[in-house]
Formats: structure tokens, sequence, C-alpha cells
């Protein structure tokens, strides 16, 4: 096995020092605990990775609303829909009268807290203990909240500038995303926000977590006490485009039925007037995602940021700018590949095996195949890698013989009728690299298209930032980091993460940083456990690995029809099995995410004898929630693919949240759907989904029930095992 | 015929060391931490001492920039893997190592017995490497390391 100098020959029949065999036992247990961090590495990338190409199915859906504005501006044929309204809002004069929410009546029954404004310490501490038992605060109570607290924004800078002198030291949070676990904590080891204990939340107080309404009615509430001492900067995800993908209009919906069009109008509004930076003493900067080179803090402040409503809604005149005849180059070079692709694209038309790792920054998921994105100098939420054809209103039955991939969002605003607020590009861009960027090693910045918007900015462009400014340091969040921070560019800036356990119970810290007068960063870090007892490295690695590894197969899953047919083109002999590395590839190029696919083989497929993969055993344990309505692989890939989506668009439709809507309503929504991503889906085959739905035949359909049968469960999971009478292996 | 297996082993060994390389390249440029080269050259099945680590690290980082890149880092370990330049240790050693620890031969050891000779001893541990190494595996109803369990828990880990 090994030559000389291997200690195992010194230790074989001799008789060894104490000093020998701890080394062998050293290096033996080393080596377990290094192939656990491999692990824990790898379930960090899959988690990343599917995060983002989320985050890009987000433009996805953004662009089907302004399709459908577009083509169908009244789904219900009853004045404004919902959709329109979270789209361009017309503000509605109603909601600025401070009567607004004294009509909203309260009744005796309601044991919540009753709040009464200008607010106190007391009600503060109400809220406090009514979340922490999971009490509601009543609609009434919330609108009449958000009101002040939008007035209360309205007075306030861009920038705000914070000193120490007058406090004791500065607590700076980073994300939270709905996590209200983990802002009692903070709360509990820090202190409550008062003089003594002023606080920074550097934005992405919602989405994703369950329990965002109660997170950003605390924060609203201590801003509304103490404006003086609680500072909020606005993250991406306080945009309502973000929120309506992940799951805090959701929230909204569903824990305020009546009354939830106005109170997420009302975010809406204040998300958009959330200040965007903070400075403490002149030296450190606080934004939520970064800087670019074009960021200018002067300009900064003087633009009206309330304008800037959504970072995916793109400023109208540039669409001008946008070269359509280069778009319809690229449409004839993807029509060549293989049939329906997520949104997230990549560079398709470079399909060649060592795609993955390419040595620039446009690398990963999203495509910068257009050039245009380059050498134009906006940075546009997406560089569009294709164009379909322009549907004609009239053609909406006739499917699409083109495979062509998603409509971007660019293409679809460029001929919306309703107008989009005037803004100016470069102040969008601002506001929109403030919120979006992330740091890289390499020096310089390029578009980051890996999110889709802002910029990556390398080391020199901090160093010229701080050093136009006068700073020292830049404090940012944005990205999850598995100790609750990180610093880089040389310890100029500092990525602060507060929702622990992001990913999965264990994953990571959270960390919160105090700084004082002598300016200096101080880390605090905490994880939120379910058990008392602390998990060890290999239980949370086991546990954030088997979740990570849940979430991948079912991205197989909902792709099987497309991976089967790529794994056959490998097959022509039918034999079932294709090699690891053909094996690799189609997974690459069907899921275009990046991951070491070769590492995580063992963990999705099964070997044939030969050491080939038997590729359906990918498949095998997985199944759909209830019994399939009769449909086309292709069509319910696609159900499997956008349930979420289709989840937050029926909720939208069901103005009365009844769980009903019409089969007319579900065929027209579901046309257009299909339509937009241009799946090739007859409307016979609609037809005969929406028929089979219909249990009643009462011409309504219980969407729940029908997305139920596209949630994807996992057989061997014992939540999961209501399987339809079926054995599993 | 001995050419074309060697080079099937060859691009089979090459493959193995991108695909964990790869896993701690997080900007995408074929570049890796030279602190995570422990972790990449353990992964691979292989067991460097300190200094064989540091030698390596000098043959293959880029000037002292902190950073290593895959066209150095790939000759070398494919250099070191065919040659078994690190091998592995296989499980019996490791139980007479034990066996060797366990000076009363108890067939276990206490926690502080342990305690003192991986953290005084060999190439010590760190505090948290202690820390894990006791709270993962130490039987907590008995109060000690039952060496034998320990080492059939840590060889049944799925082998990546």
């Amino acid at each position: 096995m090994g030559c000389g100098t291997s200690v195992a020959t010194e230790i074989q029949g001799k008789k060894v020092e104490t000093g020998d065999a701890a080394i062998l036992i050293q290096r033996w247990y080393r080596r377990y605990v290094a192939r656990l961090e491999m692990r824990r590495r790898y379930t960090w990338n899959i988690f990343q990775s599917i995060e983002y190409a989320g985050e890009q199915d987000q433009l996805q859906l953004s662009s089907f609303f302004s399709f459908m504005l577009d083509n169908f501006t009244q789904l219900n044929g009853n004045g404004p829909d919902l959709i329109s309204q979270l789209l361009d809002p017309v503000v509605d004069p109603w909601l600025d009268r401070d009567t607004c929410y004294n009509l909203i009546p309260v009744p005796e029954s309601y044991t919540g807290p009753r709040l009464s404004f200008p607010l106190s310490i007391s009600d503060t501490n109400a809220l406090l203990s009514a979340f922490k038992e999971q009490q509601t605060l009543h609609a009434r109570y919330v609108l009449q909240l958000l009101y002040e607290t939008k007035k209360l924004l309205k007075q306030m800078p861009n920038i705000i500038h914070l000193s120490t002198s007058y406090t004791k030291e500065i607590t700076i949070c980073g994300d939270l995303h709905g996590r209200l676990d983990d802002l009692l904590l903070i709360f509990y080891k820090n202190g409550l926000p008062s003089a003594e204990t002023p606080y920074v939340f550097n934005g992405d107080f919602v989405d994703r977590g369950k329990k965002s309404i109660e997170v950003v009615i605390l924060l609203f509430a201590y801003l509304l006490l103490y404006p003086d001492y609680m500072h909020l900067n606005r993250g991406n995800h306080e945009d309502h485009i973000m929120n309506l993908r992940y799951g805090f209009t959701k929230e909204v919906m569903q824990k305020y039925k009546t009354h939830s069009r106005e109170i997420l109008q009302l975010f809406q509004d204040i998300f958009s007037l959330l200040p965007v930076a903070t400075v403490i003493d002149g030296k450190i900067l606080i934004v939520h995602g970064g800087i670019s080179e074009q960021t200018d803090l002067d300009f900064l402040s003087s633009i009206e940021r309330h304008k800037v409503k959504s970072a995916l809604r793109f400023p109208r005149h540039s669409l001008e700018q946008l070269d359509i005849s280069q778009s319809s180059r690229q449409t004839k070079i993807m029509r060549s590949t293989d049939s329906f692709c997520s949104s997230s694209s990549h560079s398709k038309n470079q399909k060649t095996p060592n795609l993955s790792r390419q040595d620039s920054a446009t690398s990963t998921s999203s495509s910068s195949s257009s050039s245009s994105s380059s050498t134009s100098s906006l940075c546009s939420p997406r560089t569009p890698s294709c164009l379909s054809p322009r549907p004609s209103p009239s053609s909406l039955n006739v499917p699409y013989n083109i495979n062509v991939l998603q409509v971007p969002f660019l293409d679809s605003l460029s001929s919306i009728s309703v107008p989009s607020p005037p803004q100016h590009e470069r102040e969008w861009k601002q506001i929109v690299d403030i919120l979006w960027s992330d740091p890289k090693m390499q020096e310089g910045c390029s578009p980051n298209t890996f999110r889709g918007g802002g910029c990556y900015f390398g080391p020199d462009i901090t160093q010229r930032l701080l050093l136009q400014h006068g700073l020292q340091l830049l404090i940012r969040s944005h990205e999850c980091k598995q100790e609750g921070y990180e610093l880089c560019h040389g310890g100029q800036v500092i990525t602060i993460f507060s929702a622990s356990n992001y990913y999965e119970e264990g994953s990571n810290r959270g960390a919160y940083i105090k700084v004082g007068r002598e300016l200096v960063p101080r880390f605090y870090q905490y994880q939120v456990s379910r058990t008392t007892r602390r998990l060890t490295l290999t239980q949370r690695v086991r546990a954030a690995e088997g979740s990570a590894l849940k979430a991948l197969k079912e991205k197989l899953f909902s792709h099987r029809t497309e991976l089967m047919a790529g794994f056959q083109q490998y097959d022509q002999n039918n034999t079932g099995t294709v090699s690891v590395s053909e094996w690799a590839l189609v997974l690459e190029a069907g899921l275009r995410l990046d991951l070491p696919w070769r590492t995580l083989r063992p963990h999705l497929s099964r070997l044939a004898p030969d050491g080939s993969v038997e590729y359906q055993s990918c498949f095998e344990d997985m199944g759909p929630g209830i019994p399939l309505p009769q449909v086309t692989p292709n069509l319910a890939d696609t159900l499997f693919r956008y349930r979420t989506d289709i989840e937050i668009i029926f909720n939208i439709i069901d103005k009365d949240h009844s769980g009903l809507i019409s089969t007319e309503e579900f065929r027209n929504t579901w046309r257009l759907f299909s339509a937009h991503l241009g799946v090739d889906i007859d409307d016979r085959a609609i037809d005969d989904l929406a028929r089979s739905i219909d249990f009643n035949k009462d011409g309504s359909i219980d969407f729940t029930e029908f997305l139920e049968a596209f949630r994807v469960v996992h057989k061997l999971d014992s939540k999961d095992q209501q399987f339809n009478g079926k054995t599993f292996q | 015929m001995a050419e074309s297996k060697q080079s099937a082993e060859l691009t089979e060994v090459q493959k193995k060391i991108r695909a964990t390389f790869e896993a701690f390249d997080y900007e995408f440029n074929n570049t890796v931490d030279v602190r995570e080269i422990g972790t990449i050259i353990y992964a691979l099945g292989c067991f460097p001492s300190q200094k064989d680590l540091h030698d390596f690290i000098a043959q293959v980082e880029e000037d002292h920039t902190g950073w290593i890149h895959l066209d150095k880092f790939l000759p070398a370990m494919t250099e070191v893997l065919l040659e078994h330049k690190f091998p592995p240790i296989p499980e019996d050693l490791v139980l007479q190592a034990f066996e060797v620890l366990d000076k009363e031969k108890k067939g276990y050891l206490d926690p502080e017995e342990l305690t003192k000779y991986m953290t005084q001893e060999g190439e010590p541990f760190t505090q948290v490497e202690m820390d894990e190494m006791l709270t993962a595996h130490a039987d907590h109803e008995k109060n000690c390391i039952c060496y034998k369990d320990l080492i059939s828990q840590l060889t049944i880990d799925p082998d990546l």
C-alpha cells in the first residue's frame, strides 16, 4: 500500500510510544472530520444553489404578472383586480385617511394586544408576549401601526447618520427572514431596544420564515416607540414582488383573510420608504447588499427612494435601448436545445461538458450569453438570454411549436400598457446595487448574474468607496454565513447574518455586531435550537445534508421528463444505464445547478454491477402527494416545478379566500401561464385537467386539493407515507 | 493494454480530484483557499502529517497569496494518489493504537485519559476538536469512550 514513510509500518508488531499511537488516532479522526466537513460544504452548496435558482424563478413570476396585465387586465371582470393593484398600485385615497383603521371593528372576543398610539413600552411588551404565545395582532392594529410607520418613514432621509457619542454601543443585526425565535433570542441576549441599547437592522426582515409579520410588526413598533434608537435599512426582500414568491404575501393573506389587500398595500409603500443606508460616526457604512463602482453616497442621499418600489420593476425608458435584433438571433440558437427549461437560464448556447467551471465572474447559473449585457452600462436585472416571439392576444390557444426558454422580464415590460412610475435609470441602479450586490475576491465590478441584480464588487471597489467618503468599514448582510458573520476585503467588509439555522436545523449560526466609540466591531453568535443539548458536528451535518438532499431530489423529480429524455439520448440500447460522467452531464444540463454531482451520486442514484448508473433510480423514492389526475408527463413536471408560483396565483385570484376558483378562471390562468412559459400543452389537456379536478362538477375547483397532487412526497419519509396504497421498496 | 489501463486509471483519479476540489471552489474560478487544502486531501483518502501538508502547500500555493489553483494542485495531487504517498490507516492499526493508550487494558478510555493523550501528545488536538470527539462519541451514561465501537461507527460512514 504505501512506501516507507508511513507511520503504519512503524507500529506493526513493534512496541510503540504513546506519542506514535496518539498521532495515528489523531490523523485517523481528522480524516473523519475532514470528510464531514466536505459533506457540510456540498450540503451548503446545494442549499445556496437552489436558493439562488429560486430567486431567479422569481423574475419569471413577475414577468408573468406583467404578461397577464398586458393581455388580461381584469381576470374577473369586476374592477381592477389584485394583480394590477399589486403591480401598479393606484394610491388608494382611503388608505391615506387616518380613519381607515378606525372603521374596522375589534370584537370583544379578541384577546390579543390592543395598541394605543402613540405607542408606549407596555404596548411593545404586550406585542412581545402575544407573539411568544402565537397570537395574531388584529388587522385594525396592524393597519394603524403600518399607517403610523409610513408617516414616520416619510420624514426620514435616505441615509441615516448615527453617532456613538450619545449612546453606548450600537448593535447591528443582519437578515432575519421571518425568524421570530432569532429576534427574540437577540433581544434576550442583548436587551430590548432602548436608549442604552440602540439597534440597526440591516434588511430582509420578511420572506422565507413563517413569522415575517410578527418580526416586522415588532421592528416597526420599536421604531415608532424609539425612532432615535431603532434604525431599519431596506433589504432586497423588502419588495412586494419578491414577497409574492418568497412567502410574505402568502403569510399575510393567510393570517389576514379580510384585510390582506390593504395590509399588503401599506407594506409595499413602507418598504420603499425604508432608508437604504446607515452611517455610524461618518466611518461605518451599513447597507443590505453592497456597492458598485457607481455607488455615490451623495447622489444616493438625493434621490427619491420611494419611487423604486421594486428592484424587479425596471425603469421604462431603458427598455428602448434593448437590442431586440440581438435577442432574436439568440432565439434561433436556443431552438435546437431540448424542451422545457426552467427560468434560471444558463449559457445554453455554450453547452460543452466543462461548462460548469468558468473562470470569469459571470459564471454558474445565470447566463450572460448576450453580449449586450456586458457592453451596456446598466446593470439590468436579467440579461435576456433569449426572447420568445411575442404572443398575440388572439393566439392564446395556439400551442407553441418552438421550444423556447422563458419570456424574460424585460421583454414583457416593453409592451406594458400600464405605465410604471417614471424613474431615472441611474437612481434605480443606485438603489438596486445597494440592495443586491455581493462582495467578491476578484478586483473590479461586474454584473451579478447569479442573482440577476446588483453587482459583484471587488476589494478595489470597496477601497475606493471607503476612501472617497472617508469611511473605514462596510457592514452588509444578504448572504448566509456558516458562523453568522464573515470578513472579507482585508477586513474592510463584514457580512452579518442573523437568521440561524437558515437552511436547516444546525446549518449555521446567527450573529450580531456591537460597536462602540472606538469603532471596533465585536461579534456575538447564537443558534436557536429545538433541543437543549448542543448538536455535534455529525448530527448537524446529517440533518442539514438530509434536508438538502431532499430538496435536491425534489428538483430532480420535477424535471423528470426532461432528464429522462436526456438519459435516453445516451442510452440508445435501452439498457437503463449510463456512465457516471454521462449521468452528471445530463443533470448539469437539465437542472442548471452547479453542484458536485459525482460526489452526490451515491445519494441520488444506484449503480449497476458494472459501475454504471441506473438512471431510473433517481426518481424511485418519490411520488405525488395524492393520486395524480390524468396528465401528460410534461404537464405534470411543470406543475411540480411551479407549484408554489401557481399557488400564489390561485390565491390572488381567489379574492374571497374560499379556497375555490371557477373552472373558467382556472382554465384561463393555466393557459396563460403555460403559454408564457412556452410549454407545449394543448387546450384539451387543460380542459381535461380542469374537468377531472372539479370533483363536485359544480364549476369550481378546490385548488388546495389540486395542488396537493403536485406536492412531491418522499416515499421513505415517515411523514409522507400515505402513498395511495402502493407498496414501495 | 497496460498503457490504456493506466491512462483510464489516471483519468478516474483526476476526475475524483477535480470533483473534490470543486466542492471548495466557491468563486468558481478553479482556486481554493489554502486553508481548505488539508480537508481536500483528507477527503481524497490521504493521511498527510502536518509536515507533509506544509510541504505540499509550499509546492502548490500561488506565491503566498493564500490561494491554490487547480493547475498546480491537479498534477501534485495526482502524483500523491498514484504513488500512495500518504496512505490511510487500516482499522486494526487504529485499534492497536487505542490499545496502546489503554494501559490498564480496560477496553475503554476515560474522557480525561483520552483528552490528555489527544491534547498533549503527537499532533495535539485543539479544544474544539477535543470537544467534538467527546461530545459525539463518548458514551454519556457510562462516561467512557469505547474505542471499538468508535472505530466501527466512524468507518461505516458512507464513502463519498
